[in-house]
């Protein structure tokens, strides 16, 4: 049904399309209104049967979904920020047993400073956790992807994190057709889980593991990542004939052919950054963009297919790895090797900072004159932080 | 594109009149996209929203920089005219709840600027001094974007039924007084 909703509310019910049978949160901003709707949904008996258990916490908010999904339920909850970094234990234990748990991130910055607002810290903290990591563009696209995440979850037994950028997203209102009922039954068939736990066929999943087996373990993991790699784009080329309309994939292009300098990014800042490139184009830059569906896992060679006839290659980093060179842009840059593209990366909405149009023009304009840095930090105000740069230079021997 | 920067107060409804105009815009059969000035929603504390509309799907996400129109839900958030008037784009409509003429009220630049008093109306309509859905009323008539039949369908979608009705009502009396005002030149 198409509807003018807030993008918490699409992600709610195209979540209680998905019939799960166990919903469990901890409230946190900017996450809280997809559950507080999921819990009106369960209250009011139209997403039944379905138990929404309240927990004291995020880590018990997982650590519940890690056992009702062992015990064969398919289960779904949502978190943000600081709160995705309280699962992070359980978050590798539910990769690690295979769970195919499917969670919203409302992407929020991490503190200190403490800060309610948007970017990709939270999620990219937790690269490594074993979750597949899909990004959403618009709330279109948000709830499209809460169809396709039970489905991949289910067929490759691996969590899925959903992220959506906090507010920008979460608290947007704009149109949306949340997937019918029936389209969804259709699409996604019931959760046949692997192995359950269930006390007349007993079974031990989250065995102790030793040195003789745990690399064969791991080795796993990666070989169902890589198996993702097909099914992502499958599952999305199969949505796209059940629902008429395209929504996830591993990579999304605009304005690409052609296109000298392609800035590469994920998430809503795509929407400003086609508006961006179209400006540009407007002013006879041929510019382009590289969006990833898929973070996790990283789409190497379609990345590479994308990008390899540009002069030069932006990456628009939502999250900062202090010390290190930006993390979407190392997997963008091992994806490049061997090809002559200089990449820049540049560092843009942080908690909460809008990226503008116009920041972004100027990143283009000044990468196809050559004179963008290496690492950049778009909109940077240095005059508010004069003084303790000069207290930090003066520390360093 | 058109967008519309909507400054209240929390409390106000600021956030509610933002996505009220995005669903009477979707009702009329436009693109239409609301989002609050994320994280001030305490009371009393100046808060801001957003609209775009469209004909064509809207991909911007940034915060509304250069308003086509401004609504001002309290008249004292004009002590600080000037940065609430920052970015209007002229001719710019302005919609102001005041009890008192746009005339009297010290505002930058002469913009076209209407007041409607849409805390009374809400007061005499709702029984509280709620003034978003009114405004959205005198919007209609201002600028002819939206269609009073859709921000009164998009209120009665909205709210329950009494509440809906107050708004409702509010809303269209506020649409009759900002079409009187707009029939007289000397005020514009």
């Amino acid at each position: 049904v198409l509807s003018q909703i807030e993008g918490s509310q699409a992600v709610a019910r195209a979540v209680a399309g998905c019939r799960p049978s166990v919903v469990c949160a901890y409230p946190i901003t900017p996450q809280t209104h997809i559950v507080e709707d999921l819990n009106r949904l369960v209250k009011s008996g139209r997403l039944t049967p379905c138990e929404f258990v309240n927990v004291e916490s995020e880590f018990a908010a997982l650590s519940v979904a890690i056992g009702a999904s062992a015990a064969g339920a398919r289960t779904y909850t949502a978190t943000s920020s600081q709160g995705l970094l309280f699962m992070a234990e359980a978050l590798y234990n539910a990769a690690g047993l295979g769970l195919p748990i499917v969670m919203t991130v409302a992407n929020r910055a991490i503190g200190a400073p403490i800060n309610i607002w948007n970017d990709h810290s939270d999620t990219m903290s937790q690269r490594d956790s074993g979750w597949i990591q899909l990004y959403a563009r618009t709330n279109q696209e948000a709830a499209d992807l809460h169809v396709q995440a039970f489905r991949l979850a289910e067929q490759l037994s691996l969590p899925v994190m959903v992220c959506m950028d906090g507010f920008v997203l979460t608290h947007a209102v704009e149109q949306v057709d949340v997937p019918e009922q029936a389209a969804i039954d259709h699409f996604l068939p019931s959760f046949a889980p692997r192995q359950a736990l269930d006390p007349d066929d007993p079974v031990t999943i989250g065995a102790l593991v030793g040195p003789e087996a745990f690399t064969e373990v791991r080795y796993l993991a990666q070989t169902r990542h890589d198996r993702a790699l097909a099914l992502i784009p499958e599952t999305a080329a199969g949505f796209e004939r059940a629902f008429g309309r395209a929504s996830g994939g591993l990579v999304s292009t605009y304005r690409h052919d052609g296109a000298r300098i392609v800035v590469v990014a994920l998430g809503s800042v795509l929407g400003t950054l086609e508006d961006a490139v179209d400006d540009a184009r407007h002013a006879g830059i041929a510019a382009g963009v590289l969006g990833l569906g898929s973070f996790r896992p990283f789409p190497h060679q379609a990345v590479r297919d994308a990008l390899s006839g540009a002069d030069r290659v932006i990456v628009l980093e939502r999250a900062l790895a202090p010390g290190g060179s930006g993390i979407v842009s190392a997997d963008v840059r091992a994806a490049l090797a061997g090809l002559q593209v200089p990449l820049h990366t540049a560092v843009a909405g942080l908690g909460g900072r809008p990226v503008t149009m116009s920041a972004l023009r100027s990143a283009i304009d000044r990468a196809a004159v050559g004179a963008l840095e290496p690492m950049s930090f778009l909109d940077l105000d240095v005059t508010r932080i004069e003084d303790e740069l000069v207290s930090i230079a003066r520390s360093t021997p | 594109m058109y967008e519309i920067r909507i400054h209240g107060r929390g409390g106000q409804g600021v956030v509610t009149a933002a996505e009220l105009l995005s669903v009477a815009a979707f009702l009329d059969g436009r693109h239409a996209q609301a989002f609050p000035s994320f994280g001030s929603e305490r009371t009393g504390a100046p808060v801001m929203a957003f609209c775009r509309l469209d004909d064509v799907p809207i991909r911007s996400r940034e915060p509304v920089s250069r308003p086509h129109a401004l609504i001002i839900q309290d008249p004292t958030l004009l002590q600080n005219a000037g940065s609430l008037f920052a970015g209007l784009r002229p001719p710019g409509h302005v919609l102001i709840n005041s009890t008192r003429d746009v005339a009297e009220l010290s505002l930058p630049a002469s913009p076209q600027a209407v007041s409607v008093p849409a805390s009374q109306l809400a007061l005499r309509h709702l029984r509280r001094p709620v003034p978003n859905a009114a405004l959205l009323g005198g919007f209609a008539a201002l600028t002819g974007l939206v269609s009073l039949e859709s921000v009164l369908a998009a209120i009665r979608e909205r709210f329950a039924v009494d509440i809906a009705a107050g708004n409702a009502a509010a809303a269209e009396e506020a649409y009759e007084l900002v079409r009187a005002l707009r029939r007289e030149p000397t005020r514009a």
